[in-house]
């Protein structure tokens, strides 16, 4: 073959390439959907006959769906405010003032963000729960205290304390980005200190605070781990979808599950309509005011233990799962604390193989979807981003979408589309497989690694890739010993974070899980089941550590990026 | 070291973006082993046509050929072609030596090869000593050879300068130009160097292709284009230049032709040339260089005026003259400023023709 001959096919691949990938994507994230739309109107299902809008009918002419959807908008408002009520304030707290041990504290309250919700929710569980360590002190007490933590308040006090971490960082974040000279300027002018929060501080937060907005709502509406273990019969989307799948209703769960990424769709519109500015970095850039130091040896004592306290009271939860890892089982019945500590639980659970096999399953399932995912998208935004155009919009719409689409969503659509052999249409069994959960778990890491991995090369100048092939490397060898290691910071943060994720995730594995794969989550909640809480906790603590392990390690290579 | 370069051809090239023409129809051939500066203003295409040669973009017409072969379905890493980038494109996680033996590794040298080469090219550009250092620790001046010995390394057939100096400051530019051509020039390579400097394509280009809105308006060597400008863009381009309105008087022998002015119609006639065909009373722009105008402050025959401005540069002084009911025209005079103010008159320096050109139809108001 002549040397033109060979280079005439070159640029054919290369021209393809965007398409072939775009095409992966969307049979990965588009197309589950469409299946799950498709067969809520009965399109597609085997035997399932013409098309029928007989369960949407139905799904509008039942109180309880109604009720599921009218609660999940609600609880996502109340969870959003009750957040920014915590999180603003400890943002400005950390962030205008210098308390002693501030950035060890301000670090501290951070960390519900790196843990896993179902560890926040059972650690709730086990401190605030009915049979829970601060019942059962207050009775110790004397006190005839006795509640029952479920229902809709239950959930709101759990999101509030899991969600105010996104309020605290982007009002942080918001902060230290902001210019002291404006400040400085309205105090000038003569303004006075709620003058210039209201007028010149928050407006320009503004930015942050819709941000951190979103990200909330999203993240309330999404939820799945919190109504499910304090719901009761209070039913939002994402339980009631699981519950007419258990129940077999599983056109009705479509017709959920279609209706849920809508009104995820229809919010994420509104919210950015409402306020499009989403970028922190915003307006001028200058030195942020310097912070408030507190003259008196009162105030200093005072605000580190304020602050100590409060931690405490954040990490509580935390401590408390840690201590029920160490009630031994069948030892703790009606006292106050528990009379026995041990590691027993953690000997049964790491001596037995079937025990340890949950922890393995999570690590090896949670690898291997971020290490797909960090393929997926190193091509796509290499291919996005070089390439433009349709085609490279289109992949960036893709590698985003699973952001907008709760968990629950994408599981039922992954379940729908992947239980049927029909390869013409794209369609393959593999629900019951081993591939069906480490594929949910690559749709759900993409937005994770992209964001990331698209931000870094978007900030790598593009000369550098044509300098390697200008030398003679060709695209393989360009990524490798080029791109990769200068995108090394920003594909270890979104690693990193798409790895916790899903070493955590609940959401997708109770619709996907087989008894082989398993994962750790599953096996925390049939430990609660047959009421064994200390191998639970236990199984708690190891998420956590495994958690707070991958954080460190990532956050250390990322160089402070996570 | 000296190689014998290969030619370079661009045959009728045609590069849109979209709906803008950026390059229509370019043909032009760079002789083996010279160095061929495309100068122009922004937008005017020359990056284009160097990232085409590179393999960069791709031409929606035409042909791009390389030692009489055709390299325009070639991917850049098999065209045979060295770039050095304007932003340098260093590789910042590499050491300097590792930059440099980049290209030859790729190829598959040898160990000992490499390291050789990457010697020898660090002695070329005289940063021997500097294997190990890390590119944040070299100043831009370094960085700079650097990116010109990794382009040269693997020895490729044409070497491609994208606004080699633009990001140096400008004490350091002079001395790295000097130093550029000499490297260029040792090497022997056929190299095509992209700058919208005049200063910088005429001290580095041993021929320049002088481009505006997509076409070659002339090519020649630096004093070729400067004296004897092909069109009115590039007299005005290419050195400075005031432009007089005139109409033809006489026509002569040859490309000469003599030329009255039209603010100063009873002030002697100038003798200029043009190679446009002009018929006698045909309406012209004529392109006055500073140094072919001398003034004086005496009485005499001349185009009047009155002196607004003098600016010193060391070897000469510029003085704006405002021409009495016309325009202002620049004349420089050699040695330090005389301090000359008031009336004067410009007058046209024996031997020296100003370029003249068929002046644009005006434009409506």
């Amino acid at each position: 073959m002549s040397a033109a001959g060979a280079g005439r096919k070159a640029p054919q691949l290369r021209s393809l390439m965007p398409w072939l990938v775009l095409a992966f994507l969307v049979w990965l994230v588009g197309y589950p959907l469409l299946v799950v739309a498709a067969e809520a109107f009965g399109i597609g299902s085997p035997g399932g006959g013409g098309p029928t809008t007989e369960a949407f009918q139905s799904f509008f002419t039942r109180a309880d769906e109604w009720n599921a959807m009218w609660r999940t908008l609600w609880i996502s408002v109340l969870s959003t405010l009750a957040a920014a009520a915590i999180g603003v304030p400890l943002g400005f707290l950390f962030e205008r003032n210098e308390i002693p041990g501030r950035r060890l504290l301000g670090a501290l309250v951070a960390l519900p963000v790196a843990l896993p919700p179902l560890v926040g929710v059972i650690a709730f569980l086990f401190l605030y729960g009915e049979s829970g360590l601060a019942a059962r002190g207050l009775q110790s007490l004397g006190l005839d205290v006795s509640w029952r933590l479920t229902g809709a308040w239950a959930i709101l006090l759990v999101h509030a304390y899991s969600m105010y971490v996104y309020f605290y960082l982007f009002t942080r974040a918001g902060l230290s980005g902001q210019d002291g000279a404006a400040i400085e300027a309205a105090q000038s002018l003569g303004a006075s200190r709620s003058q210039i929060l209201f007028r010149v501080t928050l407006p320009r937060l503004r930015p942050a605070l819709a941000g951190a907005t979103l990200l909330t709502f999203m993240t309330s509406l999404g939820s799945f781990s919190a109504p499910y273990i304090f719901g009761g019969g209070f039913r939002v989307m994402t339980t009631q979808i699981v519950a007419s799948k258990l129940n077999g209703e599983l056109r009705m769960a479509y017709v959920e599950t279609t209706m849920l990424a809508l009104l995820a769709f229809a919010s994420l519109l509104l919210l950015r309509k409402i306020d499009p500015g989403l970028d922190l970095a915003s307006g001028a850039r200058g030195t942020p005011p310097a912070r408030r130091r507190l003259h008196t040896r009162g105030a200093r004592v005072g605000a580190a233990a304020g602050g100590w306290i409060l931690a405490g009271v954040l990490l509580l939860p935390h401590a408390t799962l840690i201590l029920m890892s160490l009630v031994p089982p069948n030892t703790w019945t009606v006292e106050a604390f528990p009379p026995v500590l041990g590691l027993v639980n953690y000997g049964d659970l790491l001596s037995s193989t079937e025990r340890l096999r949950p922890a393995l399953n999570s690590i090896w399932m949670a690898a291997a979807a971020t290490l797909a995912a960090v393929v997926v998208g190193v091509m796509a935004a290499r291919l996005s981003l070089r390439r433009g155009g349709l085609p490279g919009r289109a992949l960036e719409a893709m590698m985003t979408l699973p952001w907008a689409i709760p968990g629950t969503v994408f599981a039922l659509a992954l379940a729908a589309a992947m239980s049927v052999n029909a390869p013409w249409v794209g369609r393959f069994v593999l629900v019951g497989t081993l591939w069906i959960l480490p594929l949910a778990y690559l749709v759900r890491s993409l937005p994770l690694t992209g964001r990331s991995i698209f931000a870094g090369l978007r900030q790598l100048d593009p000369r550098l890739e044509e300098a390697a092939a200008s030398l003679g490397a060709g695209a393989l060898r360009t990524v490798v010993q080029i791109v990769l290691p200068l995108l090394r910071p920003a594909v270890i943060a979104g690693a990193g974070l798409a790895f916790i994720t899903m070493l955590g995730d609940f959401v997708t594995s109770i619709v996907l899980y087989t008894y082989d794969t398993r994962p750790i989550s599953i096996e925390i909640q049939s430990s609660l089941r047959i009421q064994e809480t200390g191998i639970a906790a236990a199984y708690g603590v190891l998420l956590m550590v495994l958690s707070a392990a991958a954080f460190i390690a990532w956050d250390d290579r990322a160089g402070g990026r996570l | 070291m000296t190689r014998s370069g290969v030619s370079v051809r661009f045959d009728d090239v045609f590069k849109a973006f979209d709906d803008t023409v950026v390059l229509a129809g370019v043909s032009l051939t760079v002789e083996p082993g010279e160095i061929f500066a495309l100068l122009g203003p922004s937008g005017s295409g020359k990056t284009t046509m160097l990232r085409l040669l590179a393999g960069f973009e791709q031409l929606d017409r035409g042909r791009l050929l390389i030692a009489d072969e055709a390299v325009e379905h070639l991917p850049p890493a098999r065209r045979g072609v060295g770039m050095l980038f304007q932003s340098y494109a260093l590789f910042p996680h590499l050491s300097v030596a590792e930059n440099v033996a980049f290209g030859l590794k790729v190829r598959g040298g040898a160990q000992g090869e490499t390291e050789a080469r990457v010697a020898e090219m660090l002695e070329l550009v005289r940063l021997s000593g500097f294997e190990q250092r890390r590119i944040a620790e070299l100043s831009g001046g370094q960085q700079q050879r650097v990116a010109l010995a990794r382009a040269l390394a693997p020895r490729p057939r044409v070497l491609l300068l994208d606004e080699p100096l633009s990001n140096l400051d400008p004490a350091l530019r002079e001395e790295t130009r000097a130093d550029l051509r000499r490297t260029v020039k040792q090497t022997g390579i056929t190299t095509v160097l992209v700058t919208h400097e005049q200063e910088e394509a005429f001290e580095l280009g041993e021929r320049i292709g002088l481009l505006n809105e997509g076409g070659l308006e002339q090519v020649g060597g630096p004093a070729e284009l400067y004296r004897d400008p092909a069109s009115r863009f590039v007299a005005t381009f290419v050195g400075r230049c005031s432009v007089l309105a005139g109409v033809v008087k006489e026509r002569h022998g040859g490309d000469e032709l003599t030329v009255r002015i039209e603010s100063q119609p009873e002030a002697p006639a100038w003798r200029c040339r043009s190679s446009d065909e002009l018929a006698v009373n045909d309406r012209v722009d004529v392109c006055v260089r500073p140094e072919s105008v001398s003034l004086e402050t005496d009485e005499g025959s001349g185009l009047s005026g009155e002196i607004e401005a003098e600016r010193f540069t060391g070897s000469n002084s510029f003085y704006t003259v405002r021409l009495s009911a016309g325009p202002t025209v620049e004349v420089a005079m050699p040695g330090t400023g005389a301090g000359l103010r008031g009336a004067c008159v410009v007058r046209q320096l024996a031997g020296e023709l100003p370029a003249a050109f068929a002046a644009a139809p005006e434009s409506d108001p």
